[in-house]
């Protein structure tokens, strides 16, 4: 064979560049734009105390946000975390009535959580079901349960040491949710872009085909991102409950959507393959920012579904309408 | 060059379709170039190719599907233009394929007249006169066994082909197309059908048929034409014309392909396959694959050779039979563990088993072998970079940098990244499928000259290939399969390409 040295070239643009012109550096000029109209409009919103309020509008959706990525980069979806979590808070009220304590409590949320995941990765990869059918099964089954459970009724009474993990202060303004979600922000960051899992996760998002002819057990992947999913609502349950005090089963109702708005405005394709946990974190903070913007301004809760709605749906369309537009001058 | 030969004494009428000067180019690919078909009234023309030899392009361009760059095609003498699949059935030609275009939902009347359905005076479907009317064209055409009101999914492949011919009817199709109609068939079936044609026959129909079966060519078709990359390389009457020179003109002599020499150093048997089956694709196979080997497998599509690769990699199931890897009995249940001990399956479908369109070239490459360019489960994308790069370069990749899109990368390019990611996990045995369909001339060399680098290194190479000059230029031995059984292993010295043809396509010689 010839030796012409053809040097191909690691990357032609440095990674400073590529981060610069990214969907990420956009979101992060959205988030500081909405952050002045913020404290133009309303004079209550510069102000420590303030912005901690803020970041319980997004954690506990954020938390499933993060493992929901990961779960829609690999082309599946997971539309009943909503209702897990009111099953997960169901679960623990029954529990504190049985007489268990904090650490109990915290267990069986997160283990309901976990169930349930590995109820809908079972019928998703056992079964080969379509995730967005299954989960909307379970939707509605996980949160019949808990309507079952309690009717008009609601658990209350939770321990007072179990009011830490959605009251309490770490330090000063900084709760125990925003610590908890920096964590694992950082956490899900590492796996899904250091990891070889994470790397898996990309490449049956993009081909599951071609993923399992290089050997990835593409239905075991999936099953773990659904017991991923599953856990991180167990863990939204235990904020949840714990900052409200008490389980109805109406709790978290619409949460599905709130979630899955996030990811996508994070950049993650609806349709699998690619995204960030950059992006997802920062659109968490956008679409808390948005929701304590309005309600400082007294918009009514009605009206706040509404601009989420039109917020999904343009999220969805814009990089879809981009790309046409990029096609039709290129022809 | 050929022209169409001035019609004989023996054949006054004049051609229903012709079609003359038909070029269609991919990218990369020159499907078809300057061909020329004309089908007769009342007369069978086989159309004869290997694969790749352009006969599915050309059946497109009739069919409206697919537009011509250059050429004319004319019915009766007046120049048509079939812009769309509509237009194509509006001028009476109608195809019946392998996997017929069908609505298995409808009812059998339903199928026939689909589209051109009885009206009542409301506008509405007369659905009485449509069961009158299919009744009648199945009868006309002797399939009165078959129930008009018959969901078609509860009919047989046969039964199916049957409807198909009486829609042709029903719209009045002067111009009948069949690809390979007899594939799914039984003997029986295949006897059925035949009688079916014979009927259009005596209709008047002009039928174009493609088969790889010389038997039925000959059995059923007045005429013939030959394709060979791209060309139409001879047509005439198949009275006048012995098998052995069809088979030459599919075959031909011109070698525009230089393969790479090599001295072959074969060593010890690596791979030894025993009496491996299938439920349904193959059965008995059983072969030895030496060190530093290239065996090729040759036959006709649906042979089984795609299913025997997965199925030692790992991808199907057996139903018996044993595969041993140096001695070693192996029953790998998964690619993983088939690329754990060594043996590797580059597949045939590129776009969707092949390359992961999305990700950038270095992880298509490190992809199988991630468990080695990482630490712990933590990717070390420096080892990621350096061993994408060793293998991409050896291969002479064409690429602007490796953290490109692979999808952005030509059929070849892509196809080296393919290669490139399965000789990155260092197999002991690497099986390729097809792996030059589709890909330009200068990739073809390149994908050669490193798969006899490998050999000569040392691997061993099971080469899945339905092009004839690739398999004598560059195998040791030959398997030519044939409906899921071996029919022989040959060594591939002195061994000419007519004897693969026959024993593929089943003529005892």
């Amino acid at each position: 064979m010839t030796t012409i040295d053809r040097h191909i070239p690691d990357r032609l643009d440095s990674p400073l560049r590529s981060a610069l012109f990214s969907w990420e550096a956009l979101l992060v000029l959205v988030a500081v734009a909405i952050f002045i109209v913020n404290s133009l409009a309303s004079p209550y919103f510069l102000n420590a105390w303030s912005i901690s309020d803020l970041t319980f509008n997004f954690v506990e959706k954020g938390l499933i946000a993060l493992a929901m990525a990961l779960l829609i980069i690999a082309g599946e979806i997971d539309l009943s975390v909503a209702a897990i979590i009111a099953l997960a808070s169901t679960a623990m009220g029954m529990a504190m009535q049985a007489g268990l304590d904090t650490p109990g409590l915290v267990i069986v949320g997160l283990a309901v959580g976990l169930a349930c995941g590995a109820f809908n990765g079972l019928l998703v990869t056992r079964l080969g079901l379509p995730s967005i059918v299954v989960t909307i099964g379970t939707m509605s089954l996980f949160r019949g349960i808990a309507f079952i459970v309690l009717g008009d009724e609601a658990y209350r009474g939770y321990p007072q040491s179990f009011a830490y993990f959605g009251q309490g202060y770490v330090w000063w303004v900084v709760s125990f949710e925003i610590v908890l979600f920096a964590v694992m922000a950082v956490v899900f960051w590492f796996l899904l872009h250091r990891t070889v899992f994470g790397r898996t996760v990309f490449t049956i998002g993009n081909n599951p085909v071609a993923a399992a002819f290089s050997g990835i057990r593409v239905e075991r992947v999936k099953f773990i991102l659904f017991c991923l999913t599953g856990l991180m609502a167990g863990v939204a349950s235990v904020l949840l409950t714990s900052r409200l005090g008490s389980t109805r089963p109406s709790i978290a109702q619409g949460y599905e959507l709130e979630v899955i708005t996030m990811v996508v405005l994070g950049g993650v394709s609806i349709l699998g393959g690619s995204g960030s946990i950059v992006g997802v974190v920062l659109a968490a903070v956008i679409m808390g920012l948005v929701t304590f913007g309005l309600g400082l301004l007294n918009v009514p809760g009605i009206v706040m579904s509404i601009a989420i709605g039109m917020l999904l749906i343009t999220v969805i369309a814009l990089p879809i309408l981009w790309q046409r537009l990029k096609k039709a001058r290129t022809v | 060059m050929m022209h169409a030969p001035a019609p004989t004494t023996v054949n006054a009428t004049a051609p229903l379709l012709t079609l003359s000067g038909i070029s269609k180019s991919f990218p990369g690919v020159r499907a078809l170039n300057d061909v020329a078909l004309s089908l007769y009234p009342g007369q069978v023309t086989a159309l004869i190719g290997e694969n790749g030899a352009g006969k599915s392009t050309l059946v497109k361009i009739m069919t409206g599907i697919y537009q011509p760059d250059a050429g004319r095609i004319a019915i009766d003498g007046r120049p048509v233009e079939l812009a769309s699949a509509h237009a194509a059935f509006e001028n009476g030609i109608t195809a019946i394929h392998q996997e017929t275009v069908l609505f298995d939902d409808l009812s059998v009347a339903e199928n026939i007249f689909l589209g051109h359905a009885p009206r009542s005076r409301l506008g509405l479907i007369d659905w009485r006169t449509m069961r009158a009317n299919a009744r009648e064209v199945l009868e006309t055409m002797r399939a009165g066994h078959i129930d008009a009101d018959a969901r078609l999914r509860d009919l047989g492949i046969a039964n199916k082909h049957l409807v198909a011919v009486a829609r042709a009817m029903s719209i009045d199709a002067q111009i009948v197309i069949m690809d390979e109609p007899t594939a799914a068939l039984s003997a029986k079936e295949i006897e059925e059908l035949f009688l079916l044609i014979e009927f259009l026959k005596e209709e008047g129909k002009a039928i174009l048929f493609i088969s790889h079966k010389f038997d039925e060519i000959y059995r059923i078709a007045d005429r013939y034409t030959v394709f060979r990359d791209g060309e139409m390389v001879g047509e005439g009457r198949l009275t006048d014309t012995a098998e052995g020179e069809i088979v030459r003109l599919m075959v031909g002599r011109s070698v525009e392909h230089i393969f790479p020499e090599r001295t072959p150093k074969i060593g010890a048997p690596l791979l030894a396959v025993s009496g491996l089956s299938h439920p349904t694709e193959f059965e008995d196979i059983s072969f030895e694959l030496k060190r530093g080997e290239i065996l090729g497998f040759y036959g006709l599509v649906g042979a089984g050779r795609s299913e025997i690769m997965q199925a030692i990699a790992g991808m199907t199931r057996t139903s018996g039979g044993s595969i041993a890897l140096d001695g070693e009995t192996l029953a790998p249940k998964s690619a993983a563990e088939a690329i754990a001990s060594g043996i590797v399956y580059v597949p045939e479908e590129r776009g969707r088993q092949g390359v992961v369109i999305g990700l950038p070239i270095f992880q298509n490459v490190s992809l199988p072998s991630l468990s080695k360019t990482s630490k712990n489960g933590v990717l070390r994308l420096a080892e990621e970079f350096a061993l994408a790069r060793t293998y991409t370069e050896r291969l002479d990749l064409r690429a602007a940098s490796l953290s490109q899109d692979v999808g952005t990368l030509s059929g070849g390019n892509q196809q080296k990244v393919v290669i490139a990611k399965w000789l990155a996990t260092k197999p002991r045995v690497i099986i390729l499928d097809e792996p030059t369909k589709g890909i330009d001339i200068g990739s073809k060399a390149a994908v050669h000259g490193f798969m006899a680098e490998l050999v000569a290194e040392g691997l061993s190479v099971i080469m899945v290939s339905s092009e004839l000059p690739e398999i004598l230029g560059m195998s040791d031995r030959i398997v030519v399969m044939r409906e899921g059984r071996m029919v022989n292993i040959y060594d591939n010295d002195g061994l000419d390409a007519e004897t693969l043809v026959r024993a593929a396509a089943g003529i005892v010689a």
